[in-house]
């Protein structure tokens, strides 16, 4: 969740970067800073789109607390779709 | 039932005192009447429609048949008009109404006030009902549907964790969309308590809170399959859920209505992945054109001072160019004043000269030197021109081409001839 969020500020913090840099009102230096931190934040978030980490789960309900299971989802690369 | 007609009959016989009574035809249709509506009033009856003629007005006109007999129909347009599927010859058929006489024609016939097609007709009606319900309380409404988030990193899924819905999710994104993990809530999605489970998969993922958006789902099958995810608990479930929800419920277009309370509905699992896949893809292709606005904003603003560099620079310079304008303007004027000059001295010099000569030409000197002479009348030193002007004893002084002499007037010649040589 906190990826989540952060992921969907960075992307609203990379717009407001590309307009202000697109608006032209900065001076050099402060152009070059936005800049940087535009580059930064578009790789960032491309990395976290590119990412291959995922995990497959259950969840399951216990005496009122939840968890995560590992659920195996082997035989999805060779199912087919019915 | 015969039989109490027969007591009808027989009352009203033995209450007209005579032996043979003649009816006309109107007084016997109207006992007719009397008796049918009297004693069968509101019936069910199932049939096949046959014959189905609407007509103009708005009125059904049709007969119901089984295979031995066959009953004439009405159904008028203030009691069809409700009527949500459609009517055609061969359907089966439970209809509700009255049995009445119409006189006219001689025929019995049912006033149909309800319909319903044989079989789920019931299930069916019942459904139209609670949707009507659910649409009127609105829980359909477009206003309040969630938007998706920009990029569900966590996907809630509540399916049967066997299915084939849950493979084809599965399978999708890891091909399309491997940063997102998957939590699957496993339910029955078919069967009595498939709804009850279905919608408590709905609340836990909303009370575990760590997902972003929760997929409703279940592979094609029949009506009757796919009849959990019309059930009003379910409904519910998905409208209340605080975390937005994608539904996607078999593989045909069969509208269910966890489809029309769902923030996003799509007709199979698939398409439901296919949702995040283009989500991801989609945010790839603008962070890209991000990437290349920054640089090529950038690249604007460096070309755009620099440029004000330049020109600043040439405002800079520009004093210093123009004092080197002057001086070369300066030196242009001097070279060309500089040749006028000796060209005109040139000319000058040459005119001297032959002015010179003239003058040497002219001088009394080179003319002397031819042999003349020059006498100048003493002392005053006047040229004499004139022999008048001299009288005998005067001094004169004569210039010859090399050297002078002093001498004195002996005679004054007057005539011209006698002074010749």
């Amino acid at each position: 969740m906190r990826e989540k969020q952060s992921f969907e500020e960075d992307i609203k913090r990379l717009q407001k970067i590309v307009e202000e840099l697109t608006g032209g009102k900065l001076t050099l230096g402060e152009s070059l800073k936005k800049y940087e931190e535009g580059i930064k934040l578009a790789q960032e978030c491309s990395a976290m789109l590119n990412a291959a980490r995922r995990k497959v789960e259950l969840l399951i309900k216990k005496d009122g607390k939840y968890s995560l299971e590992k659920f195996d989802d082997s035989e999805s690369q060779g199912a087919q779709g019915n | 039932m015969p039989k109490q007609i027969n007591d009808l009959f027989n009352t009203q016989t033995s209450m007209r005192k005579q032996p043979r009574h003649i009816y006309t035809v109107s007084e016997l249709t109207q006992d007719i009447k009397l008796v049918l509506e009297n004693t069968l009033g509101e019936v069910w009856v199932e049939g096949e429609v046959s014959n189905f003629r609407p007509a103009a007005s708005g009125h059904f006109y049709f007969t119901l048949k089984d295979e031995a007999a066959v009953l004439t129909a009405v159904m008028f347009s203030r009691a069809n008009k409700g009527i949500k599927f459609k009517i055609e010859n061969g359907l089966k058929l439970i209809c509700f109404g009255s049995i009445t006489v119409y006189g006219p024609r001689g025929q019995y016939q049912i006033i149909v006030e309800k319909m319903e097609p044989e079989g789920i007709g019931a299930r069916q009606l019942a459904f139209e009902q609670l949707k009507n319900r659910l649409f009127k309380e609105g829980l359909f409404d477009p206003a309040a549907k969630k938007p998706l988030p920009l990029m569900p990193f966590r996907v809630g899924v509540v399916t049967s964790s066997s299915s084939a819905a849950i493979r084809d999710i599965l399978q999708i994104l890891k091909k399309g969309a491997s940063c997102a993990d998957v939590v699957i809530r496993p339910v029955r999605v078919q069967g009595e308590s498939a709804a009850q489970e279905i919608a408590l998969g709905v609340n836990e993922f909303n009370q575990f809170q760590q997902v972003d958006v929760i997929i409703v789902s279940r592979g094609g099958g029949s009506t009757e399959d796919l009849w959990s995810f019309n059930e009003e608990v379910v409904a519910r479930a998905i409208y209340n859920s605080g975390i937005p929800t994608i539904s996607a419920v078999g593989h045909q277009i069969n509208v269910t209505l966890s489809d029309l309370v769902a923030d996003v509905f799509v007709e199979t699992p698939s398409a439901a992945a296919k949702i995040i896949v283009d989500k991801k893809n989609a945010l790839l292709a603008d962070l890209d054109s991000h990437r290349q606005n920054l640089a090529s904003s950038f690249s604007e603003i460096i070309y755009y001072l620099h440029n004000q560099l330049i020109t600043l620079r040439h405002m800079l310079k520009s004093p210093l160019d123009r004092l080197i304008e002057k001086e070369q303007f300066i030196d242009e004027l001097a070279t060309v004043l500089h040749s006028n000059v000796r060209h005109y001295l040139n000319i000058t010099q040459e005119q001297t000269r032959a002015l010179i000569e003239k003058l040497e030409a002219l001088s009394p000197l080179a003319i002397l030197s031819r042999g003349y002479s020059l006498s100048l009348l003493m002392p005053e030193q006047a040229i004499i021109k004139d022999v008048a002007k001299l009288k005998t004893g005067d001094l004169v002084k004569t210039f010859l081409g090399k050297g002078a002499f002093l001498s004195a007037v002996q005679e004054v010649i007057k005539d011209e001839r006698k002074a010749e040589f």
